[in-house]
């Protein structure tokens, strides 16, 4: 049962460590051009300067 | 870095950021040119595309003027139009609040369900305790988070002494808690703190897809907006021109108007002779010539020639402000309108709580003391929270609004579709929603040399005509000849020279009534007449509608005899030369009748009309006010998106309908179980996920609505 002490913050650090991604995810725009994400990977990258 | 909303404005290298709505770019090679075109214009910096809103950034230097990105946007093939300000600012904060209360809720019901299952599989003692007070101290903070929306929303209706869907939410999610809690204190063996989180969490799905639908086709309207008189160029008294916002217009400024731009105020010609296109205004098609001394209203297109206007009335007090007078009363009645949600938790709420008060009546008189009593009554609130309930709706209609959206119809909420959905008849406008509203040229005298040149020339203009003929051109499938030396003379028309012979657009000297253009090559000279013509699919979608119970009229502020002959072409009543006070008034006498009106269309002056319908539909062709107070938009040249509107709310509701059928079947089963007592926190757990995934794989159905037997 001792186990239970470390496994239960390891799960719970872990869920955080999500929800953070999530939440970085969203304030750094990833989700403002979902259509956009998914034409760009069409694009030739021949002069690659993006 | 895909930011649109923190692209900074960078000032001490003296750059700065504007946006541009360029509804043009349709795929990866749009993307592409724009990014890697504009830069190459001296004193661009960068560009960046925002493909779902359709806007491109530009970040450039502080000296180069909006107008000439426009015309680079151009010369890349794309019309643009500046953005002034965010106007979604507001819409895209709601879908964020409601995306991170979801990430929130999906966290809590993660770790929560964790400790949930350790404890039906048999966890006990002081380990369940644990475990409890673990989920507790998770769901908590979680419960007031992500609930804050339904919290807020039940709130309000409490407060009006109204009731929605939030409030049987509301009441469940926050009695479960508290009775969750006692239990954990008390070392009780149920707690029921997943089931609260999971309720959440499904719930806040369904609403942040119906925020990122509605967000979605805002700014699609959005990018068909702004293109109205939103400012005009003033002449100052040392006779310069400069660029004033319409309403910073005031009366008794001179303003210079340009062939093929809308007024933005009211005024009176001083100077110069033209013609101007009111169809925004009254409906009608045909253009009315003017010269000095004529009144034209704000709104009205001028076609012809340049000519100088001084203003007489501004801002508010301007025809079409009027008009949005009347369409703001007129839009009273429908924010009025009860929901389906809201509407069957009329009917729900009081049961399930009168059921809940039973539970503990009927296990008090049986002698089942305190607690256990109210233990089971709110087992039965939970098992009945309506998780299916809450889906329901926003589900299926976000389905079918983009199955709708694909086949070129946008529509603002899932109100617009439920009002949709119960219409039983059409009114049409005539221009520009019967016909297309832009003039194509007859071209059958041509050849395919004369095409070519014809083409040639009117690409490079942006007259009117000019884009119509080479619109009908284009759909011809000519190919532009080469020419050189091409000049625009307002007015006047636009010529090039070809092989050493000059070529021309220009005004024929007969041009009467009609709109023409005379196309010259060398000393040949060929005259194209324009007409409005009809939407090519406006017999079917017509009879589409009939088929689904729906009569159609024309209600038009046109002339009585064009009017007529499309009607009688459609063989639809109609009703001609109507004022907006007229369309108005037809459309309140015929709710007043008990009906329901669907409104179809575009000027301004169909406005008040729009919003004062059940529900209105307009073309992405039709002016801003049109568009903000339709329920729906849609683009293309086809009418047939109405009659497939009308067809694919129906079965919306129908889904809907099935989906109240589920959720209130899957109580019948379930709460005689919680009224005897029988639910475990492990039964309420499941029975929700079933019931919610039932009704999402059912409104998926809708998915195919707006293909298969569309015609």
């Amino acid at each position: 049962m001792t186990n239970l002490a470390f496994l239960i913050p390891i799960a719970l650090l872990m869920g955080a460590a999500g929800l953070a991604a999530f939440f970085w995810a969203m304030r750094s725009g990833q989700y403002e051009d979902m259509d956009g994400a998914a034409a760009r990977i069409l694009i030739d990258e021949e002069d690659a300067e993006q | 870095m895909n930011t649109l909303a923190a692209t900074p404005i960078i000032a001490e290298e003296a750059k700065s950021t504007t946006r541009f709505t360029v509804p043009g770019m349709r795929c990866a090679g749009c993307i592409a040119k724009l990014e890697r075109e504009l830069p190459k214009v001296a004193g661009v910096n960068t560009a960046r595309v925002n493909f779902s809103a359709k806007r491109v950034a530009i970040e450039h230097d502080a000296g180069l003027h909006e107008d000439d990105l426009i015309k680079a946007l151009l010369n890349l093939g794309f019309e643009a139009q500046q953005v002034e300000d965010n106007p979604l600012g507001q819409e895209a904060g709601e879908r964020k609040r409601l995306m991170r209360a979801l990430g929130v809720a999906g966290f809590g019901m993660m770790n929560v369900m964790l400790l949930s299952v350790s404890i039906w599989s048999g966890a006990e003692g002081a380990t369940r305790d644990l475990f409890h007070w673990l989920s507790a101290l998770i769901a908590m903070p979680v419960i007031a988070y992500a609930g804050r929306p339904f919290f807020a929303s039940a709130w309000m209706a409490i407060k009006h002494g109204r009731t929605n869907m939030d409030v049987p939410i509301s009441i469940g999610v926050v009695l479960a808690t508290a009775l969750s809690l006692y239990e954990t204190i008390t070392g009780g063996p149920h707690a029921y703190f997943e089931s609260a989180v999971m309720l959440l969490f499904f719930l806040l799905a369904g609403r942040a897809l119906d925020a990122e639908m509605r967000t979605r086709t805002r700014a699609e309207i959005g990018a068909l907006l702004g293109r109205m008189g939103k400012s005009a160029s003033v002449i100052g008294p040392d006779g310069t021109a400069r660029r004033v916002p319409a309403r910073e217009l005031e009366p008794g400024m001179l303003v210079l108007v340009a062939a093929g731009e809308a007024l933005a105020a009211d005024g009176e010609v001083e100077h110069g002779a033209s013609s101007i296109d009111n169809s925004m205004l009254t409906g009608e098609s045909a253009p009315e010539r003017i010269g000095v001394g004529s009144e034209i209203h704000a709104g009205a297109i001028n076609i012809a020639a340049p000519i100088q206007i001084r203003l007489t009335r501004t801002a508010d007090d301007t025809a079409i402000a009027e008009i949005a007078r009347l369409m703001d009363e007129a839009g009273q009645s429908r924010s009025q309108y009860v929901r389906i949600a809201d509407r069957a938790s009329r009917l729900y709420a009081p049961v399930v709580h009168a059921l809940a008060a039973l539970a503990f009546v009927g296990w008090m008189i049986a002698g089942a003391g305190w607690h256990q009593s109210l233990v089971i009554a709110i087992a039965v609130l939970i098992i009945t929270c309506p998780c299916a309930m809450g889906l329901a709706v926003p589900t299926a209609q976000v389905v079918a609004s983009g199955a709708l959206l694909k086949r070129g119809l946008l529509v603002k909420d899932g109100s617009a579709l439920e009002r949709l959905a119960e219409v039983d008849v059409a009114l049409f406008d005539k221009t520009g929603t019967l016909t297309l509203g832009e003039p194509r040229a007859d071209i059958a005298a041509l050849d395919e040399e004369a095409r070519g040149i014809a083409l040639a020339l009117a690409q490079s203009s942006r007259h009117p005509l000019s884009k119509g003929l080479a619109l009908t051109l284009r759909e011809a499938g000519a190919a532009p000849a080469t020419l050189s030396d091409i000049s625009e003379q307002s007015g006047q028309g636009i010529r090039g020279q070809w092989n050493g012979v000059t070529v021309a657009l220009e005004r024929p000297d007969d041009a009467g009534e009609a709109l023409a253009t005379a196309l010259l090559i060398g000393d040949d000279s060929h005259v194209l007449r324009f007409t409005d013509p009809m939407r090519s699919d406006c017999a079917p979608t017509l009879s589409h509608l009939a088929k689904h119970g729906v009569d159609a009229s024309i209600l038009s502020g046109d002339r009585n005899a064009p009017v007529q002959r499309v009607a009688n072409q459609l063989s639809i009543p109609f009703a001609a030369e109507a004022s907006p006070q007229d369309k108005l008034s037809a459309l309140t006498a015929l709710k007043d009748a008990g009906g329901r009106p669907l409104m179809v269309g575009d000027g301004l002056n169909d406005g008040p009309a729009l919003a004062a319908a059940h529900a209105s539909i307009a073309p992405g062709t039709a002016s801003d006010a049109s568009q903000q107070a339709a329920d729906a938009v849609f683009i293309g040249e086809k009418l047939f998106p109405v009659a497939l509107a009308i067809q694919v709310a129906r079965r919306t509701m129908v889904i809907v309908r099935q989906n109240f059928g589920f959720a209130i079947g899957y109580n019948v089963l379930a709460v005689p179980l919680a009224l005897f007592g029988y639910v475990t926190p492990l039964i309420a757990a499941i029975a929700m996920s079933v019931s919610s995934l039932i009704v999402v794989a059912n409104s998926l159905r809708l998915a195919s609505s707006a293909n298969g037997d569309a015609r």
